[in-house]
């Protein structure tokens, strides 16, 4: 026995005695995982008003005369940092990291529970600071997502005052969170597998929820620093990111700081950010699309060092948002070299998933739709990102819709379609029932199609060099008046696309009550979450006895074997020789 | 099997949306068509890329998809051959893509030595520009010496400085075919100095000077934008640049004034501007208290350079030509009567003198409302209305409130703000586009409550 699980050595969890206990100071990850991912996905429907409220205002100027260009900037800036941290980054490192890691791993529990539980209760409060920054004086902070200084903190921005201070705060605490819940995920995974799971026989998902931890863990100091020092700056009136300058016409108290500074802090967390939320994704996508091809997932160490490697490089790309920032135009050379370099691990992760469907057994459930929705949006997105990368090519469509339509079809649709298949594929491991698969259909199309409609164009409105973060654009001699017929066409799509996500909460509370039974292994799938005694896992999940790993997480289809999936805790027969992992 | 028809149906689509759709890059007009280039063979790499593997998939989906309870999936965990293969096809279409790029870029960060300098100026939400006058050297700036007199920060000790055309509007007139390095300057935050036409573009960086060069090769006038998200009027933040030929070039330039110039310009003579002001009493009042009745607005009490900027427009067309501004067309005739600038500044340093009485009340309307709504005019009209000078905004509060509504209309409804080259009148109509009747009420009962 090379390898005792720290959940093995005798120590006993903290079995709940009350309601309360079980279920609001849980120390259980799969009742954490669940917080997680209910306040994530409640401030995501706050984040998708902001957005309809935002398309209204520019696929009807005039006529939905809901917001002004005060409250039309906030949503702009708030729609963003939410949907990116707040939702999605807590969505698949709080949700799924912490339904998945122990489960798929084969552990009891992570490997400090109440630092968990801490995780989700300080998220929870970032949550709350964040939001009722809409209710101080000025709004919230109209700064857009990115927060760049000055003008995050000068007069001339919507929720300069109170608004930006309050996410700053709640940045802050967001990373306190993080790193509570991140330090949590690795080490389970590092060191609370159980007998048998070696590195190389995790699931993708585990992988890359882990590597994006790390990620993140190196990555959000950079923000937190900024942070502070915009903090600073706004409050006690440093300067460190604030030159001398004529604030609407009085002359500034600070000197000699640079924006540029808060810009490569900001992105140095940014750009891993975007993987943050791509690495989980790639790995859920990977195990979607194998499990429900019947097939292993196609060339599975390269996946591994893919996930490896594009974390490695991210931390070294992040100036291509800065291209034409001011920053010293020799610095386009490097990163538009690393930038494309990162295109090539990234694509091969692409082939390696057409490639598990070719000559597989592929079931069109509904997680699968949502996995092969994802493929194609990704892959839309990911050559988008090849134009935006490469410097000459950037400067153009810099700060244009094309930089909308892109970050929206990689960041934005394709982790929602990995979000909606991940919840499709594992809802009934945790609530021990099917979601309505004909809602789940409709849920699909409608979003799958829907944002195509909505970004396609975008890319090429950008082109046409419509600029992005315009509160109305009157009329402008360089612009067509198709693009305002555009604008209408677009929103009118976001509005059908938000209104099917209603339909998505509504499945998951009607079936909640309603579904079909689950089976503890609907999907007949190989790893370990499948494998426990109940369904949904009781606190500790497995029985008296952990499991024992025999082989890694893609044996399906197996040569010889009687089913066409092994469990990742078959021991080895003579039938299945071939199964070589 | 519906997704894999979708899928190859998108694909198609995309491709036909991509060669038939009317959105693509605006006419060139300056030197970068390489930057177009390599645009083209990124969309022609990315493009197989993208029909390829959507296709492949959709075969697979076709083909693959389960059939039978007895199908089976092949077994086949790695294929090394294959994957190296693709690794080395991958790698070859990203330095197909990233080779042009660079030798692009290589380009970019070479400006040519005889450019000719132009500095652009941004500040929140306006352009203006300066030119190194005959010494072909801008004198230095400091943002800490920007001043009402001073919006351009000059030092005023530095000799390179005096000869330096200011040009304190929105319209930068450039010469067709010559190589220009734009300086880009800002006073306060982040802005970005884009012409789409021009395909180059950078962001103004306060604190320091940043660059872009072309050379204009189209004759025109085109849109500059602002495209570094700058504050509530970022989207309000525009300008024009004309392209002309040598002599037009040279006929306007003839036209603009040096900071010298600028500095030693005579303030407007109130005395002179008595006789003057006969005419305005008539309708605005003997004390500018204005009238209503004759729909003539509160004039006394607003700022000097408000009332300049609006007789002149008054005067040149910018405002009340629009047929359906019946009270500007009559104001416009009036305006005309003023000979020169210096009639103007005279008139309106006299209505400098006039006493301030607040105007009465004559709106109601919800004002918590007001107060919520007020907070993007507050922006730049200032929390308590008292307007800023440094974005163009006048004075509101105290000032007649009937006049405002009207004018809020205007702007909604493009009677106002019209003219190509009321700049400023078009930043207020992209303003208030989600204002409506009643919003605007209650905008205006709060100012009243100030």
């Amino acid at each position: 026995m090379a390898h005792v699980a720290l959940a093995d050595k005798g120590q006993e969890l903290a079995h709940p005695k009350t309601w309360i206990g079980a279920y609001v100071w849980s120390q259980d990850h799969k009742v954490i995982g669940i917080q997680y991912i209910i306040t994530a996905t409640l401030v995501g429907l706050v984040a998708l008003a902001l957005s309809a409220m935002m398309r209204l205002q520019l696929g009807f100027p005039g006529v939905f005369d809901l917001i002004q260009p005060n409250e039309y900037y906030s949503a702009v800036t708030m729609h963003g940092m939410i949907m990116v941290v707040f939702m999605l980054t807590a969505f698949f490192l709080g949700g799924f990291g912490n339904l998945l890691i122990p489960l798929m791993c084969g552990a009891r529990d992570m490997a400090f529970p109440y630092m968990n539980m801490l995780s989700f209760w300080v998220y929870l409060a970032s949550v709350i600071v964040l939001c009722a920054s809409f209710f101080v004086p000025g709004g919230a902070t109209g700064a857009g997502w990115t927060l760049y200084p000055p003008q995050a903190i000068t007069e001339g921005s919507a929720g300069s005052g109170m608004g930006i201070i309050l996410m700053l705060v709640s940045l802050a605490l967001f990373i306190v969170a993080f790193t509570m819940g991140g330090l949590n995920y690795i080490t389970t995974a590092f060191q609370a597998r159980t007998r048998g799971m070696t590195l190389m026989r995790m699931p993708l998902s585990v992988w890359g929820i882990v590597m994006a931890t790390i990620l993140g863990l190196l990555a959000f100091p950079a923000l937190l620093v900024a942070a502070i020092m915009m903090l600073l700056d706004a409050l006690l009136g440093t300067s460190f990111f604030m030159p001398a300058i004529s604030d609407l016409g009085e002359v500034s108290s600070t000197t000699g700081g640079t924006p540029i500074l808060f810009q490569h802090l900001f992105w140095f967390f940014g750009h891993p950010e975007v993987y943050i939320v791509a690495l989980p994704m790639f790995g859920i996508a990977s195990d979607l699309i194998s499990t429900h091809a019947r097939k292993n997932i196609f060339g599975y160490r390269m996946m591994v060092w893919a996930i490896i490697a594009i974390g490695g490089l991210s931390f070294i790309v992040w100036a291509h948002h800065m291209y034409v920032s001011g920053m010293n135009p020799y610095f386009g050379f490097f990163f538009a070299t690393t930038t494309l370099i990162i295109a090539v691990p990234t694509a091969l992760k692409v082939y390696n998933w057409v490639l598990t469907l070719w000559q597989g057994n592929i079931h069109l459930n509904v997680p699968m739709l949502f996995a092969i929705g994802f493929i194609f949006t990704f892959i839309h997105g990911g050559i988008t990102g090849l134009f935006l990368g490469n410097v000459a090519v950037d400067v153009p469509l810099s700060d244009t819709y094309f930089v909308i339509g892109h970050f929206h079809m990689v960041m934005g649709v394709s982790p929602f379609l990995i979000v909606f298949g991940g919840m499709y594929h594992w809802y009934p491991k945790f609530t021990g029932r099917m979601l309505n698969d004909t809602m789940g259909k409709i849920h699909f199309w409608v979003t799958f199609l829907g944002t195509y409609a909505i970004y396609l164009p975008m890319h090429y409105i950008g082109i046409l060099g419509v600029p992005r973060r315009y509160f109305a654009y009157g009329s402008l001699d360089s612009f067509p008046d198709s693009v305002h017929v555009i604008n209408t066409s677009i929103t009118i799509a976001a509005l059908i696309v938000g209104t099917a996500q209603l339909l998505f909460i509504y499945n998951l509370v009607w079936s909640l009550f309603k579904g079909e039974k689950a089976s503890s292994n609907p999907w007949r799938a190989t790893t370990l979450e499948w494998q426990t005694p109940d369904t949904p896992p009781k606190h500790g999940n497995w029985g008296p006895e952990l499991p024992v790993v025999h082989r890694w997480a893609y044996s399906y289809s197996v040569p010889g074997a009687r089913e066409d999936f092994i469990p990742q805790t078959e021991e080895p027969s003579e039938n299945t020789k071939g199964d070589v992992h | 099997m519906a997704i894999a028809i979708i899928l190859i149906l998108l694909v198609v689509g995309s491709v036909i949306f991509h060669f038939m759709s009317p959105w693509y890059f605006t006419e060139l007009a300056s030197n970068w068509g390489d930057i177009d280039t390599t645009v083209t063979i990124t969309f022609i790499v990315c493009g197989i890329v993208f029909v390829l593997a959507n296709l492949f998939m959709a075969y697979c989906i076709i083909k693959f998809r389960n059939k039978s309870k007895d199908q089976r999936a092949a077994y086949e965990p790695e294929n090394k051959k294959l994957e190296s293969w693709l690794t080395i096809i991958t790698s070859i279409g990203v330095v197909a893509m990233l080779a042009p790029g660079l030798v692009v870029w290589a380009k970019f960060v070479s400006p040519p030595d005889d450019a000719m300098i132009v500095e652009a100026v941004g500040q929140q939400w306006q352009w203006t520009f300066r030119l190194p006058g005959e010494d072909g050297r801008l004198g230095t700036v400091d943002a800490r010496k920007i001043s009402f007199q001073n919006p351009f920060g000059m030092n005023e000790e530095d000799p390179y400085g005096q000869d330096d055309i200011l040009i304190p509007s929105s319209e930068l007139h450039i010469p067709i075919n010559r190589p220009i390095k734009f300086n880009l300057r800002s006073k306060d935050v982040l802005h970005n100095f884009t012409v789409p036409q021009f395909r180059v573009k950078m962001d103004l960086v306060p604190g320091m000077i940043t660059w872009q060069w072309l050379t204009p090769t189209k004759l025109g006038t085109y849109d500059i934008l602002c495209e570094e998200l700058c504050g509530i009027a970022h989207h309000a933040m525009r300008g024009k640049v004309v392209v002309d030929d040598d002599e037009q070039y040279k006929a306007w330039l003839s036209e603009q004034k040096t900071y010298a110039q600028f500095a030693s310009m005579q303030p407007g003579d109130a005395h002179a501007g008595k006789p003057l002001y006969q005419a305005c009493a008539a309708c605005h009042g003997l004390e500018g208290e204005g009238n209503q009745a004759l729909n003539a607005p509160k004039i006394s009490g607003q700022e000097t350079w408000y009332l300049e900027h609006q007789l002149s427009n008054f005067k040149h067309g910018l405002r009340g030509s629009n047929p359906e501004d019946t009270y500007g067309q009559q104001m416009a005739p009036m305006a005309a009567t003023l000979v020169d600038n210096a009639a103007i500044k005279n008139i309106a340093a006299y209505i400098q003198t006039l006493p301030d009485n607040p105007a009465p009340h004559t709106i109601n309307g919800d004002v918590d409302n007001g107060k919520d709504l007020y907070e993007t005019c507050g922006k730049c009209h200032g929390k308590q209305a008292q307007g800023k000078w440094a974005v163009n905004a006048p004075r509101i509060a105290g000032m007649s409130d009937w006049y405002l509504l009207t004018q809020l209309k205007n702007f909604k409804h493009g009677v106002r703000g019209n003219h190509p080259s009321d700049v400023r009148g078009k930043q207020m109509e992209l303003m208030v586009v989600s204002l409506n009747d009643e919003t605007m009420q209650d905008i205006i009962a709060y100012i009243n409550s100030l």
